[in-house]
């Protein structure tokens, strides 16, 4: 897997600690919200209260105006009340102000809510964090309960109380709620493998099985388990390639019978075409003696054998091809010398121009009579269909990239003929296609070029049919590897 | 006037290639079965049979195996074009050469003549009767002129073409024929290619003389080149 993130496994395993991430810290954090008010609360609600039990008890013994020493022993009696909590005291009227302890500046007292104190006539609190260390201020008005209505004093007493004991369950809650997550996410990994490996199984059983039937193996069926999505799918996969498989074996068995009719008329059609094609001597020489019509009638059927006979050939050449029946006959052969000698047994040596390399220059192991076949249709193609001057070059080609040390030969057929139309040209090498519709009947077969390419394609090689690019005429080029296989029947 | 048994069962064929061969100036005869052809070999004594591969009853390949078992005549094979088991079966059962039907006259004429001319003995520069001998023990003779080969001093009965190959690979010992210098130099074919019919003839020349399978003595395989002759 190259990039296992984007897989399904990933996703899944990504999805399912999100999820569990997500589970957790809310509820974590909402605990903790709810657990700390809760905590603080009544931590304050207890400091406040009683808070104002002492203020209450001492403020009917305040003189007014209070002096400094006053204030003083205010401080000290409201801290000295409750020597476990560690209190800080500070009591102020107007300038003056006292503190329980000497010299304290109690900085965590601030402006705002030293003048909330003074205008309101309720305690204030507030908490306050200094140096990472958090405490309560709590602020409260000394209040005359005489004359009637209670009116303010002035005086103010004000109260920091450390929350260590507090912080410490505020921090074992976050403490907790972390250790709850890591495990939680690691449950969440395990399952997320675990419905991965379920769902990919299946998911892989179907791309192995996909692939087979992609390489052929049309028999390819998946074991069906269960009943969900999946087990649904695998169902369908199953029905398609069954459907696949048998459409498949119908189209063949057509194109075999298809295949078998070519075949069997072709067979037929030699034993007929054996007799004709022994006595078109007879005739063609016995026609110069004849009346001119039976001359012409005459040498008319002997040329039309000839043609037939050809026709019937190619036609059988092709079935073996279909029939997968053409196999090599591998030779050590000099190329050019080859070449050679496919234009001279057809007569041709004069008639096309060559552009061979010398003897003994580029030797290949190819089949000859294939190679003979195939190159003899290309010029015989070129004669019929261009114009002279037909040119026969040969050369091999260097593979720069060469995998294959043997090289390539190539062999260019080229005419001076108009060339092939733009929409002929992908066609030429199929089977009995006739680039002029009118001319019904053309002098070869029909099938020459489409031998040509399956003699070709035999060797593992290429042929392509294109036009000058100077214009006028056509360029078959044939590309055929040298270095063989060894196919050969085994010998000795 | 070379007299031609031409084995084939179809009539149409028969009188076709009877009345073209008539034309050049062979006297044909004809046979219209297997069984019937073997019969007029002995009568009329053919210097060549032309036969039709596919032949009810007795096919033309056991016709070819029966003709070989008592007579060294010269046989073309009339065979379906490029079936190339076929052609490979035929060539080993024993036939010179085949043609591929249909064939016009002129070519099974040409290969016709090409056939006779090879029986007529090999090329013998100095015209002196020249009797060698192969192998470390002088097991194998070859008589240039006599036209006769012996092995450990049995005669090898051989036909015409497998005779000429022989005599072709042995004149050079030790030299490397190419399939297409033999197809030239034996079967006469201006038209190039058929190796087939080299590696069938070489087969069964092999055969005849006894080399061990596997392990030729004497006409050994140059692989993806063609054969030599080893004398010793």
């Amino acid at each position: 897997m190259k990039r296992p993130l984007r897989g399904l496994r990933g996703r899944l395993l990504v999805a399912f600690v999100l999820v569990t991430a997500v589970a957790t810290l809310t509820t974590g954090a909402l605990t903790f919200r709810e657990a700390r008010i809760a905590v603080l609360q009544q931590s304050q609600d207890t400091i406040i209260k009683r808070l104002r039990a002492h203020v209450d008890g001492l403020a009917p013994g305040i003189a007014y105006p209070p002096t400094q020493s006053d204030l003083e022993s205010v401080a000290q009696e409201v801290a000295a009340a409750e020597p476990a909590q560690n209190w800080r005291v500070l009591a102020t009227y107007r300038d003056l102000r006292a503190t329980s302890r000497p010299q304290d500046a109690f900085t965590e007292l601030t402006a705002g809510m030293r003048s909330a104190v003074g205008s309101r006539r309720a305690a204030v609190f507030q908490r306050v964090t200094t140096d990472g260390r958090s405490s309560l201020v709590v602020g409260l008005p000394v209040t005359f309960s005489e004359p009637a209505e209670r009116s303010a004093s002035g005086v103010s007493v004000f109260l920091t109380v450390p929350q260590t004991g507090e912080q410490g369950y505020v921090d074992a809650l976050v403490t907790a709620i972390g250790r709850a997550v890591v495990p939680a996410l690691g449950l969440a990994v395990l399952l997320a493998l675990l419905a991965a490996r379920g769902v990919l199984r299946p998911v892989r059983e179907l791309r192995r099985a996909t692939r087979s039937i992609a390489e052929g193996h049309l028999d390819t069926r998946l074991a069906v388990n269960g009943s969900d999505e999946l087990a649904d799918l695998s169902h369908t996969f199953n029905e398609t390639a069954a459907a696949l498989e048998e459409s498949v074996a119908e189209l063949r068995r057509m194109e075999a019978r298809a295949r078998r009719f070519v075949a069997d008329v072709s067979h037929e059609l030699r034993t007929p075409l054996a007799a004709m094609s022994a006595v078109t001597d007879v005739l063609d020489e016995d026609a110069a003696r004849l009346d001119p019509d039976t001359a012409m009638a005459v040498r008319l059927i002997s040329g039309e054998t000839v043609k037939l006979a050809r026709l019937v050939g190619d036609l059988m050449e092709i079935s073996r091809f279909d029939a997968g029946a053409a196999g090599l006959q591998l030779d050590d052969l000099d190329l050019a010398e080859s070449l050679r000698r496919t234009l001279a047994a057809r007569g041709w040596q004069d008639t096309v121009d060559t552009r061979l390399p010398g003897p003994g220059e580029l030797r290949g192991r190819v089949d000859p009579r294939r190679l003979d076949v195939a190159v003899a249709n290309l010029v015989g193609n070129a004669l019929r269909h261009g114009a002279c001057p037909v040119q026969l070059r040969l050369y091999a080609r260097e593979m720069p990239d060469a995998a294959d040390d043997g090289g390539w030969a190539v062999i260019e057929v080229t005419d001076s003929g108009p060339g092939i139309p733009a929409d002929v040209l992908p066609h030429v090498f199929d089977r009995f296609y006739k680039s002029d519709t009118a001319r019904t009947r053309s002098e070869g077969s029909g099938l020459g070029l489409s031998i040509t390419a399956e003699n070709v394609r035999l060797h593992g090689g290429t042929v392509r049919a294109a036009n000058r690019e100077e214009g006028g005429g056509a360029v078959f080029t044939v590309e055929i590897p040298l270095g063989q296989e060894e196919k050969e029947v085994r010998e000795t | 006037m070379p007299r031609v048994l031409l084995i084939e069962d179809d009539r149409a064929v028969r009188e076709g290639v009877r009345l073209a061969l008539r034309r050049q100036g062979h006297d044909v005869t004809t046979a219209g079965t297997g069984e019937e052809g073997l019969a007029l070999l002995r009568s009329f004594r053919p210097d060549v049979v032309v036969l039709d591969l596919m032949l009810p009853g007795l096919s033309g390949l056991e016709v070819c195996r029966r003709i070989r078992t008592e007579d060294q005549v010269p046989i073309v094979m009339a065979t379906a074009r490029g079936d190339d088991t076929d052609i490979v079966v035929g060539l080993e059962a024993g036939a010179d050469d085949y043609v591929v039907k249909p064939v016009q006259a002129r070519v099974l004429e040409a290969r016709i003549r090409a056939v006779l001319r090879r029986v007529g003995g090999a090329p013998n520069a100095e015209g002196i009767p020249k009797i060698e001998t192969h192998g470390d023990d002088g097991e194998l003779t070859i008589d240039r002129a006599g036209l006769a080969i012996t092995r450990r001093g049995a005669p090898v009965s051989l036909a015409p073409s497998e005779l000429r190959l022989l005599l072709t690979l042995s004149a050079s010992p030790g030299q490397v024929f190419s399939r297409q210098q033999l197809l030239e130099a034996v079967w006469e074919h201006s038209y190039h290619g058929d190796s087939r019919l080299v590696d069938a003839c070489v087969k069964r020349l092999r055969t005849k003389m006894g080399e061990p399978a596997g392990q030729p003595r004497y006409i050994q395989t140059v692989r993806g080149f063609g054969y030599r002759f080893q004398s010793r």
